[in-house]
């Protein structure tokens, strides 16, 4: 391999652990192919090229001196900057929090230091991690690497165009209605949202408390499951942790489909979808079927109000957990003669127009007269989505769907008609209703020569299961593209 | 059907200072999105329970541990203004 930063995260630990590779050299070419592509591409937000090479000489040394912490040690990561960093900026790409240097880290990040990994930076994402562009960032739109004039999804953009193009071996992001598995379709990486619960929020910016999930972007399956297993387990610190022993997520990622149901949901798959998505998905489900699964057609009708009871729910939540932002405690302040001013005036200048419509349309949803007939029936149309899955799963071990109606669309192309945005997440909403686990994994490209991702989910805490068959697609699609920007760099 | 929206009082509650030109997109905006969200009104739910979180638990109890908090200084080295270990703000009531 002529560039280390083009590896597999097994490859690489492979490679240092024969003396082939140090994670100073690995961190370096991940460094230098930021330094190439970031003009272009502008995944970070923040790049640390200090503290990564001072934490890959910490890895090489701890490595010589016997010290191995396992599968991630000295490999280099991107973390999505909504996640809390012990002095490094986190922003969440908004202007209330510029500046804003968080006191503690997430436990994302205290357990990947743990595991021996390497951050090299925070990534773009839409303000908040509202959107599905990366384009409501208030420090500029991240692109997407198979093409420029197009968007990386979002909202965790950054992390899956930084992993795309190999300013990252690995990347984190979170997912609250596709924000991981939507970028990581659009930019052809594999990007998992675990089961609610499985991963610690705490030290997460909170967007909406109930639907939040961090999860990893990875070029393959089996590094999606490593960088899954250094963050999984219960956490004292965040009060809808799991509790008990963490699942074993690869006892059968080798052992094939045969035997295994799988179910298309016709809901997420048919109306809307983009007829070249739609025969790639079709072609992925003959292949499993060719490889000993017996699938079905699932048909799940509350799934077709999931976006709408999506954005009242989401919305609701935001209305809450971003009151916390008024200029008192962290990040900006605007002037004003009282406090309340104060706080009224600081976050209409430090919130982007997609922040605002979203906190406006929560706090609609929960006012008094109103919040039965929205966010109430929201609710009770949540619990008809989960009993639907539920029933679902009796008969199928897997659900499959598009992960995107898309392939990823041209920058500026939606940003004004806020609904059309939306739909870019019909698909992926339903298992963040859910709680359940959700994947995505490339599946081949379209006639522009953009990703198509395929989305596998199943039920909660059934990771190994979905790990297991996302490795059949993987196999069977061969997906060996790279994207464009992660290939100039290794000519010029 | 139309949504009716009270868009000012919705910003007040919300406390974010919006000009009135503002105010007129962010009420049209809304309006076509609840019209789409509404739609959630279209299944029968009666008797049917909601679901304010995906997992099913009550009380998440913990030891009660003494631990260490985070250092003063290092949270009020974020916020705009602070005074004597406190967060500094404008008057809350009143004249100042």
């Amino acid at each position: 391999m002529s560039d280390p930063a083009d590896l597999t995260i097994s490859e690489a630990g492979a490679a240092m652990r024969a003396g082939a590779l140090t994670s100073v050299d690995l961190t370096e070419a991940v460094l230098q192919r930021a330094r190439v592509t970031e003009s272009e591409l502008h995944a970070f937000l923040t790049l640390d090229q200090a503290g990564a090479k001072s934490a890959a000489e910490a890895a090489d040394a701890s490595l010589a001196a016997g010290d191995d912490a396992g599968p991630l040690h000295g490999i280099p990561i991107a973390l999505k900057d909504n996640m809390c960093t012990k002095g490094i900026e986190t922003t969440a790409a908004s202007q209330i929090l510029s500046g804003w240097v968080p006191p503690y880290n997430a436990t994302v990040v205290d357990r990947l230091a743990a595991a021996g990994a390497v951050v090299v930076g925070k990534t773009n994402l839409d303000e908040f991690a509202m959107g599905s562009s990366t384009e409501n960032s208030a420090y500029g739109t991240t692109r997407n690497p198979w093409d420029t004039d197009t968007v990386p999804g979002g909202s965790s953009g950054g992390s899956a165009a930084a992993v795309a193009a190999g300013s990252a071996m690995g990347g984190f992001g979170s997912d609250t209605g596709g924000s991981i598995r939507q970028p990581a379709a659009l930019c052809g990486v594999v990007g998992l949202k675990p089961t609610y619960g499985l991963v610690s929020r705490y030290g997460l910016i909170a967007f909406a408390s109930s639907l939040d999930q961090i999860g990893p972007f990875a070029r393959s399956v089996d590094d999606a499951v490593v960088l899954l297993e250094a963050i999984a387990g219960f956490d004292i610190h965040d009060a809808t942790s799991i509790r008990g022993e963490v699942p074993n997520f690869r006892g059968s990622l080798n052992e094939g489909v045969a035997g295994l149901k799988i179910g298309i949901v016709t809901e997420l798959s048919t109306t809307g979808i983009d007829p070249e998505v739609k025969a790639a998905v079709s072609r992925t489900v003959d292949r499993l079927s060719d490889a000993g699964a017996d699938v079905v057609d699932v048909s799940l009708p509350s799934c077709e109000y999931g976006l709408s009871a999506y954005y009242l729910i989401a919305p609701a939540e935001c209305s809450a957990n971003l009151a916390r932002f008024d200029g008192v405690r962290f990040g900006h302040r605007a002037e004003g003669l009282t406090t309340e001013d104060m706080m009224a005036a600081t976050r209409a200048e430090g919130f982007g127009p997609e922040v605002i419509r979203r906190i406006l349309l929560g706090t609609y949803a929960l006012s008094a007269g109103y919040y039965d007939a929205f966010y109430g029936q929201a609710q009770r149309v949540r619990t008809l989505i989960r009993r639907q899955f539920s029933a679902a799963y009796e008969d199928v071990d897997i659900l499959v769907s598009p992960t995107s109606p898309t392939t990823a669309f041209p920058i500026g192309d939606r940003t004004a008609d806020p609904i059309a945005m939306y739909y870019a997440d019909v698909c992926t909403i339903p298992v963040n209703l859910t709680g359940d686990p959700g994947i995505s994994v490339p599946v081949g490209l379209d006639s522009k020569g953009l990703p198509i991702g395929f989305q596998l989910m199943a039920p909660a805490l059934g990771e190994e299961r979905l790990l297991q068959v996302a490795k059949v697609v993987e196999d069977q699609a061969v997906f060996t593209d790279r994207a464009a920007l992660a290939t100039s760099e290794v000519a010029s | 059907m139309p949504v009716e929206i009270d868009i000012a009082k919705v910003a007040s509650l919300a406390r974010i200072a919006l000009s009135a030109d503002e105010l007129r997109v962010y009420e049209e905006q809304l309006g076509a999105i609840l019209e789409h969200a509404e739609r959630v009104q279209q299944l029968p739910t009666e008797g049917i329970p909601p679901t304010s979180h995906p997992v099913p638990m009550t009380n998440a109890f913990r030891d009660d541990d003494v631990t260490g908090s985070l250092p003063v200084a290092d949270v009020l080295a974020g916020a705009p203004a602070s005074e004597d270990g406190y967060f500094r703000v404008p008057p809350v009531l009143g004249e100042s």
